[in-house]
């Protein structure tokens, strides 16, 4: 077990390292110059003093050193938790921007999977016993999940907001509004968050629902279930088994998901303006600003292993067959 | 009479229509009997098996009774055939390696298994272990897991688990054939012990392994192409074979009374007919050496001495 965790975190380890070293490559070999965009910012100035800014904003942000000493620096604020300071957002800590974005993707990201993983394992459940469920609504199911994020966000806002005007259409909140410990604000802040966490929970309720009613189909049809049914036992417990074993690649599935899910959060804040990580990400790029940008991937990197970790050792609790092969039982 | 089952007739739906694999049946097995069933692939072994216990999705019920110990069961409802199913006839399939649940340690399905059908299993616990150490496995199997065990092991456990509860009849479907000559030599032994403890009354073995059946069986049935050939005590199969077909059976194996555990039913030339659209009259007509015209008409299966069961014209003495 002990050596199984050590393997498995080891390789975290060298994914994140390659994965942040090249988030330090991309937006450095890049065209486009972001302190040339910054300076522009500062109309109505002599050229003289247009280099003059050039050098020091190129001193502060540490580019006009060597590229090794560039990357060495970089990893260790990195250890130090400094992710720089944000071009787009005149000077503030990019980790303090993203700290300010966190909270809005996370309040996406994790009812939706959690919600659509329970919603569409259940259901799928049910369609592989109900032959009308199976008949009338999965198909829908298909339907969704082969439904691009950012497509259904877009006809979601078109047709509960800007036609029917039951939500409103984007951001994370009203602008006539300040964020305040208020009844108002609260009501307001789950509006703008309907939609959003809509698009992302019907895209993946579609992907597990289905997924889950083929392998219960399977299960029931495999060797064990057979066997229980020669044996008189009753629908309940053939079911039960069949469920339980189902779930098991569910689980892997999941751990699987998360980066196309974060993915598509990610595009989907993007459609509705919500002020979370995609936002900023779509901010960033606009505004060529790379300290940002390395920023939010290397957070999403982090995020996306330490999820996936975490669904690695679930999978350990829940599947007694990995623990027997960490003991090494015979198979 | 333990069982009996009479012109039982079990055929698979398929697109193109019926494929007609078990098409009149009518046997019995008596208290006590170990029946061994042969036949070449294909020819309905396990079609007869599992409609005693089973039918699966794609089998069709036709016609035909079977009686166990006096009562009829209704093998056409599956529904109704749960009660029946475990206490009465129970199997031993030939998936035995994969029968168990993966993720459930073997003792709390075996639990979950016997509460469901009502039975307590805090009282049968100290039997269970009685058997588990007949059959040579460890006590502590209870608390392992189907992949800690090797194949032999899963075999005998699950040939405890299927008899744990005293069955009439307990159907046995080639369960040698994955195992190794030593192993299937002990398997066939324990099948007869658990005979002789009094585990299960009477038994059907499934096999397309003749040989295994020698110290094995007290009668075959042999079967061919969806239809019985013939039933007899095994010395007279062995030594005074009637039907065509088993005599080049028994012929084809090297020597009689002698395991050759990997000799398999082969080496008679041509194969057996489609059952999709069979042949009308006798079905092993094709390749019989000694057909002749009135095997257009279908031979009956009739009792030809006590014991011994024919469907020949040639068999029949007033016809020899
Ligand atoms: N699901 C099915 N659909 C259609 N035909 C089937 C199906 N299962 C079996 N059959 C046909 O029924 C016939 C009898 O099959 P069965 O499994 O009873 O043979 P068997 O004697 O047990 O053979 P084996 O020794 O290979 O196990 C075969 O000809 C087979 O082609
Ligand atoms: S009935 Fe005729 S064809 Fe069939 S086995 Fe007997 S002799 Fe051969
Ligand atoms: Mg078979």
């Amino acid at each position: 077990m002990r050596r199984y965790f050590g393997r498995k975190l080891l390789t975290y380890l060298i994914t994140f390292f390659v994965a942040a070293t090249i988030d330090w490559m991309i937006p450095r070999f890049m065209p486009g110059d972001p302190i040339a965009v910054l300076v522009a910012k500062t109309n109505g100035i002599s050229s003289q003093s247009a280099q003059y800014l050039v050098d020091y904003y190129n001193n502060l942000f540490g580019l006009n050193k060597p590229l090794p000493v560039q990357f060495l620096n970089f990893w260790s604020s990195l250890l130090h938790g400094n992710l720089g300071l944000s071009i787009y957002g005149d000077g503030t800590p990019v980790t303090q921007m993203i700290m300010a974005a966190v909270p809005y993707t996370l309040a996406l990201l994790i009812p939706s999977i959690l919600l659509s993983w329970w919603a569409g394992n259940s259901f799928g459940a049910l369609a592989a016993r109900r032959r009308w469920l199976d008949n009338t609504i999965l198909p829908v199911g298909y339907v969704l999940t082969a439904t691009p994020y950012m497509w259904l966000a877009i006809v979601l806002s078109f047709v509960l907001s800007f036609s029917l005007r039951i939500f409103p259409l984007s951001g994370g909140y009203g602008f006539n509004l300040e964020p305040t410990l208020t009844w108002l604000f609260f009501t307001d802040l789950v509006a703008h968050w309907v939609l959003p966490f809509m698009s992302l929970f019907l895209v993946m309720f579609g992907g597990w629902a289905i997924g889950m009613r083929n392998m219960i189909i399977y299960e029931l049809e495999s060797d064990y279930s057979r066997y229980l049914a020669a044996l008189g036992a009753p629908q309940g417990l053939i079911r039960k088994y069949a469920f339980r074993n189902a779930m098991l690649p569910q689980i892997t599935g999941l751990a699987l998901q998360l980066g196309v899910i974060v993915a598509g959060a990610l595009v989907t804040e993007i459609v509705f303006s919500y002020p979370g990580l995609g936002h900023l990400v779509f901010q960033a790029i606009e505004n060529e600003d790379y300290f940002l940008l390395q920023g939010i991937f290397l957070f999403i990197i982090v995020g996306v292993l330490l999820a996936n970790f975490i669904v690695d050792i679930v999978y350990v609790i829940v599947d007694p067959r990995t623990r027997v092969a960490m003991r090494g039982g015979t198979a | 009479m333990s069982l009996q089952v009479s012109d039982l007739r079990v055929y698979y739906r398929t697109l193109a229509g019926d494929v007609q694999a078990l098409d009149g049946a009518t046997f019995s097995i008596a208290d006590k009997e170990i029946m061994g069933l042969a036949g070449e692939s294909g020819c309905g072994k396990s079609t007869l098996g599992n409609s005693l216990i089973r039918l699966d999705g794609r089998m069709k019920y036709v016609a035909g009774s079977v009686t166990l110990d006096g009562n009829s069961l209704p093998v056409w409802d599956n529904d109704g055939m749960n009660e029946f199913r475990f206490r009465d006839v129970s199997v031993i399939p030939q998936y035995a390696m994969s029968a168990m649940n993966p993720t459930r340690k073997i003792g709390t399905m075996i639990a979950e298994l016997l509460e469901s059908r009502g039975e307590s299993y805090k009282e049968i616990r100290p039997e269970l272990m009685r058997r588990i150490d007949l059959v040579g496995l460890q006590p502590d199997v209870l608390s392992r897991y189907p992949i800690e065990l090797s194949g032999g092991m899963k075999q005998r456990m699950v040939m405890v688990i299927s008899t744990l509860l005293d069955p009439s009849l307990l159907i046995a479907d080639e369960i040698t054939s994955a195992l190794d000559v030593s192993t299937q030599r002990a398997v066939a032994e324990t099948l007869v012990s658990f005979r002789d403890h009094g585990f299960v009354k009477s038994m059907m073995v499934i096999t397309h392994d003749v040989s295994i059946l020698y110290q094995t069986a007290d009668t075959i049935l042999i079967m061919y192409a969806g239809k019985l050939a013939e039933k007899a005590p095994t010395k007279t199969i062995i030594e005074d074979p009637r039907h065509p077909y088993t005599r080049m059976l028994i012929s084809s194996l090297p020597e009689v009374g002698v395991r050759y555990a990997n000799k398999k039913l082969s080496g008679i030339p041509g194969s057996p007919p489609a059952l999709l659209n069979p042949p009308t009259g006798c079905r092993f007509r094709a390749r019989c050496p000694l057909a002749f015209d009135k095997c257009a008409e279908e031979p009956p299966f009739i009792e030809i001495a006590g014991d011994h069961s024919v469907a020949c014209w040639k068999a029949t003495r007033a016809d020899a």
